[in-house]
């Protein structure tokens, strides 16, 4: 069964802005997925309309098997949202906050009581219960966001930057509970995020949204495959190199390290043949970008280029 | 459908825990007040002025003002608590707490809606509880007096719940008390009666729907209104069925709450 399915959705704002312009997805139940994309590409938007904040202009949209125009109060208690923005009362407790959200989903308040406990603990927020929002830290109000959306314990769970703005420390450990309710609970989570390692590292499938339209749709390791060319940063023994060993183009940085580029399937124990044969020891090696991130560069660069074209 | 009905009463009774919590949280700004203008309107119109003029249809001065001080106490409260807490749900964000949870429209709304209603017939028993010190009235009709407060709380609830619909900065939720309510409530007969002005301008007043609110009430208290009572639950029931079908159908099309 599918968690989420979109079928031609279509998004015009009033004054004539088309932000989303025919979109399909499918994202199947359990699955941890990434909706990629540059500022302004419709993914808030997409959101938005999964979760009723947006109105849609047309096309269909359902959520584990519920149309959110025909049976929207069934779709929408399938879904937990953590929006990108902070939008709960600073004056309100914390514990109030996610209470009342378990109320509004139906959730009866003596058990309300026991999953707010469970989940303000999982998420290190039990020590700040009585606190009133506006108190807390940003990392501590995105973790606030994420236990109120988990209360009434949704099928899909919807993270929209939820680590924007959060240290490494607290980004790790979000990492770690959303795998955990992810494998544990089967928590299907789409997630947008500017943080690409995020998703490489997190997600199952990815798909790529530019400009309203989805531009590149399968798994991490499908959308891998097809990166033309990867970069590595290689800690070298000499402080002038040649423009080329073997095959490779190798550039020295100004920092003494030098670059080389390594096309897709060429294996790296070639890089190190050409170096050697060339006098040339390296002592260490690392990826100069992240794998998924300049696949994402590439693809919306080529989007843009043909865009201007057009 | 069972499990339907349960999820729209804690969902109800979520939002009015909350928005009763609000107020009372903030009560010395939601409150206090009306009572403090309460005793002042009693001491110097009641008392000082009302002392020379000694009745006013057939009534002393200081009880034919009475019932019109609670129901302004109630009508204004009941505005402000509705559209205050709707309009700041609204700028920060957390109406989407509500847009993106199970629950009807109906139920929102139901539940904003009886938050002022608790607000304004608090402010209306604390100002009844001050008017004690000044005079010894009691309602001759209980059910009256209290059909009448609580469907005025609720078309002023509406009231408020529309204006924080279409408002759009802090601006916008005080001109209509401001520059409406307060003109209408003060015209709508607290210190006088209507049958005191010139026939041109009595029946410039009949078209003020507060009119009809504080005469109903001072019916139910004193007996004696300047409005015949159908006419006041008539006035009263058609505003409620007017304004709560417009705020359903503008919730409905997400207007002022969805992008």
């Amino acid at each position: 069964m599918t968690a989420l399915n979109i079928e031609q959705l279509r998004k015009t704002y009033d004054g004539g802005v088309e932000a989303l312009k025919g979109i399909d997805l499918s994202v199947s139940e359990g699955n941890f997925f990434a909706l990629l994309g540059p500022n302004g590409a419709g993914k808030s938007t997409a959101i938005g309309i999964i979760a009723s904040l947006v109105n849609k202009t047309s096309g269909r949209v359902s959520v584990c098997g519920h149309d959110i125009d025909e049976a929207r109060e069934a779709a929408k208690a399938n879904i937990g949202l953590v929006p990108q923005e902070f939008n709960f009362s600073v004056f309100e407790p914390v514990e109030s906050i996610v209470m009342n959200v378990a109320g509004y989903n139906g959730i009866k308040r003596s058990v309300a009581k026991q999953r707010t406990e469970h989940y303000l603990k999982q998420l290190s927020l039990w020590d700040k219960r009585k606190a009133p929002a506006r108190q807390l830290s940003g990392g501590m109000k995105r973790r606030l966001m994420i236990a109120r959306a988990l209360v009434h314990e949704p099928k899909l769970l919807i993270l929209d930057e939820p680590t924007a703005g959060v240290d490494i420390e607290i980004r790790r450990t979000m990492w770690e509970f959303l795998t955990k309710i992810n494998r544990e609970q089967g928590t299907t989570i789409i997630l947008t995020t500017h943080y690409l390692e995020e998703a490489e590292s997190l997600c199952r499938d990815v798909a790529i949204i530019d400009d309203g339209r989805i531009v590149e749709q399968g798994t991490v390791t499908e959308l891998l495959s097809r990166s033309m060319m990867e970069t590595f940063v290689l800690d070298v023994d000499k402080t002038s190199l040649p423009a080329k060993v073997g095959n490779f183009a190798l550039r020295l940085r100004g920092d003494g390290k030098a670059e080389v580029d390594v096309p897709q399937g060429v294996a790296i124990n070639e890089v190190f043949l050409a170096l050697s044969e060339s006098g040339i020891t390296v002592s260490s090696l690392r990826n100069k970008e992240n794998r998924l991130e300049a696949f994402f560069v590439r693809l919306v660069q080529s989007q843009r280029e043909q865009g201007s074209q057009a | 459908m069972i499990e339907r009905l349960i999820v729209e009463r804690v969902a109800f009774a979520t939002i009015v825990r909350k928005e009763i919590r609000r107020f009372m949280r903030i009560w010395v700004q939601t409150i206090t007040p009306p009572a403090i203008n309460a005793i002042l309107y009693m001491i110097i119109f009641g008392g000082l002025i009302g002392s020379r003029i000694r009745e006013m249809d057939g009534v002393p001065y200081m009880d034919f003002i009475v019932p019109g001080i609670i129901m302004m106490g109630i009508i204004i409260n009941s505005y402000a608590n509705v559209s205050s807490s709707m309009f700041s749900a609204k700028m920060q964000f957390f109406i989407e707490e509500l847009i993106v949870a199970p629950v009807s429209n109906f139920t929102i709304l139901a539940g904003f809606i009886v938050g002022g209603v608790a607000r304004g017939l608090a402010v209306g028993l604390l100002v009844s509880v001050v008017a004690f010190f000044f005079t010894d009235l009691s309602p001759l009709h209980p059910f009256i007096t209290l059909s009448i407060a609580i469907l005025t709380s609720i078309m002023f609830s509406l009231g408020g719940f529309l204006n924080a619909l279409f408002a759009k900065t802090f601006d916008d939720i005080s001109i209509i008390p401001n520059f409406v309510l307060t003109p209408l409530t003060y015209l709508g007969g607290i210190f006088y009666s209507i049958t005191m002005l010139p026939d041109f301008w009595q029946g410039v007043s009949k078209l003020n729907p507060v009119l009809y609110m504080i005469n109903g009430f001072r019916f139910g208290i004193l007996g004696a209104s300047d409005i015949p009572l159908w006419q006041s639950y008539a006035v009263i029931l058609l505003f409620i069925v007017a304004l709560g079908g417009l705020c359903l159908s503008l919730l409905n099309r997400g207007a002022g709450i969805k992008r």
